[in-house]
């Protein structure tokens, strides 16, 4: 067989596959959006844009993203940092880190539901430490403020583990001279951070932002499990259009935008953070 | 420790959810009788199995589509091949829900509606540029020079490629096929929108979040725990390894 020809027939299932169930439906849910009575036209968005919930999702997702997201790095951060000085049991202490990562999103807006309900762990111990004098709600309607508080720890506990794997594995590629070198030249534990580890991480580091933006403007179970309807995100009002109401063309406007915030935030990391060639 | 929580949720049965304030420690006649009731419940067995042949479908095509590509990727130079690499790439930046709507439709011209091939076709579209990227990384870190000695000693490349390659990409591929089940064990969205009465266990449990007790909701959210920490405990040594190489 031709050489040449070898690699094409290697991809072409794979591509196949992609084309069918990725690129065609991607492009008929934009239809979809756009379209309403056969005509281009961006009704539907004005449907999707007068119903009540519509500013609530979109304040709510923005919020959560624009909290969750830089926490998230930073604790991460603190977290791989740790991690280089830990001796024995490094092991144990990264596999008990990363255990959130095959945790599905419901299941740990399930975990968090039990300790924050109003007879939960949360409020069992705060009662014992006598902060307070009987049960609180902290996930009704009348307390949003707490509502997005306990969401925000679940998905910093959900979620973080994947941006840490991504940076320890980052860590781990910088070879160790370059450290040592900075000691060798008197730099503070600080300096040696912001000056060599940081900018030599920076590739991880783009990665892990757009892969924990994106799925963060898709979060959803978690919500849902936690504040039920109670607190509407982008992708729950997609979910219910499409599921409670049966109006698809709603909800394919709704996953447009996730879409179009979602690749936004990719293309200004991706320049933002970007590494010369040179530097690689 | 949060898990340990819930799991006190799901054994204690009704009795420790509604008890107040909570025990901290397992009940004195600890029994898997919710678990057991949990399981009891129409739906929740059948949805379980679902879930599993959905995940252990996805799992195998990921592999079937994804470790060719990977390979392809990994040991031939042709005109093409950064652009499939960006465009596997880029299949990462689109939310689930864009894909799974109008899949609703097609699926249901096609009889595959509701059907666990149907989620698992879905959710391998989510699996399948992980398994590329990834396996195109193990075969890179294969010498080439072991497959060219096997050829060198008169193996055909598909028999260097079965006998001398392939045993030594083994486990990670194996780390691969465990990361598509539990990313397919996971999914909500598309799971809940492609199907209605062959509900996977995550639709189920969306579906039944707003109605059923909450003993009944924690044991749910334990049984979807346990098969992940499995499999994160099985995978733990190549995951970095994975995501540095996957980084590139």
């Amino acid at each position: 067989m031709n050489a040449r020809v070898i690699p094409y027939l290697l991809i072409a299932p794979s591509l196949a596959f992609l084309t069918v169930l990725f690129f065609v439906p991607l492009v008929q849910t934009v239809a979809l959006a756009f379209q309403s009575d056969g005509t281009w036209s961006t009704a539907t968005f004005g449907r999707m844009a007068g119903d009540l919930n519509f500013t609530d999702a979109v304040i709510n997702t923005f919020e959560i993203v624009i909290i969750v997201v830089p926490l998230q790095l930073l604790l991460a951060l603190a977290m791989a940092m740790m991690l280089q000085h830990v001796r024995g049991g490094r092991d144990i202490v990264l596999w008990i880190w990363s255990i959130p990562l095959g945790i599905s999103d419901l299941a740990a807006g399930l975990v968090w539901l039990a300790i924050l309900t109003d007879k939960g762990y949360l409020n069992t111990i705060l009662v014992r430490l006598g902060v307070l004098s009987g049960p609180q709600s902290w996930l009704s309607y009348e307390t949003p403020a707490t509502l997005l508080a306990a969401i925000v720890v679940a998905e910093l506990w959900r979620a973080t583990a994947i941006v840490l794997v991504i940076l320890v594995a980052g860590v781990q590629l910088i070879p160790k001279e370059y450290g040592e070198a900075a000691d060798v030249f008197g730099a503070t534990p600080w300096q040696r951070f912001t000056r060599v580890t940081l900018p030599l991480l920076k590739p991880s580091i783009q990665t892990a932002l757009i892969l924990r933006t994106v799925l963060a403007f898709e979060m959803f179970a978690i919500v849902l499990s936690i504040g039920g309807r109670n607190f509407p995100v982008l992708v729950s009002e997609a979910f219910n259009w499409q599921y409670n109401q049966q109006d698809f063309s709603v909800a394919a406007a709704y996953a447009v935008i996730v879409m179009g915030v979602s690749l936004a935030a990719t293309l200004i990391y991706l320049r933002v953070l970007r590494t010369p060639a040179a530097q690689r | 420790m949060p898990i340990y929580l819930i799991a006190l949720g799901a054994v204690g049965g009704r009795t420790v959810v509604n008890s107040w304030p909570k025990p901290f420690l397992p009940p004195a006649d600890l029994s898997f009788g919710t678990i057991r009731d949990f399981l009891d419940i129409a739906g929740v067995w059948s949805s379980a199995l679902y879930s599993v042949e959905a995940a252990v479908l996805c799992m195998a095509f990921s592999i079937l589509l994804g470790v060719p590509a990977g390979y392809a990727l990994a040991r031939f130079v042709f005109v093409g091949a950064t652009t499939y690499r960006l465009l596997v790439l880029l299949t990462r930046a689109f939310p689930v829900a864009i894909l799974a709507l109008p899949l609703t439709v097609g699926f249901i011209r096609l009889g595959l509606y509701d059907t666990p091939l149907g989620v698992s076709l879905m959710h391998t579209a989510l699996a399948l540029p992980f398994a590329v990227l990834v396996s195109a990384s193990l075969f890179q870190a294969i010498p080439r020079e072991l497959e060219e000695a096997a050829w060198v000693f008169g193996c055909s490349p598909v028999r260097a490629f079965l006998r001398v390659v392939l045993p030594l990409a083994l486990p990670g591929i194996a780390a691969t096929a465990i990361f598509a089940f539990v990313i397919s064990w996971n999914e909500v969205f598309a799971a809940s929108v492609l199907t209605v009465r062959h509900k996977t266990l995550t639709a189920y449990l969306l579906s039944v979040l707003s109605e059923s007790p909450l003993h009944v909701q924690f044991a749910g959210g334990f049984v979807l725990i346990i098969p992940s920490v499995l499999f994160i405990f099985l995978v733990r040594k190549r995951l970095f390894s994975m995501w540095g190489i996957a980084n590139r």
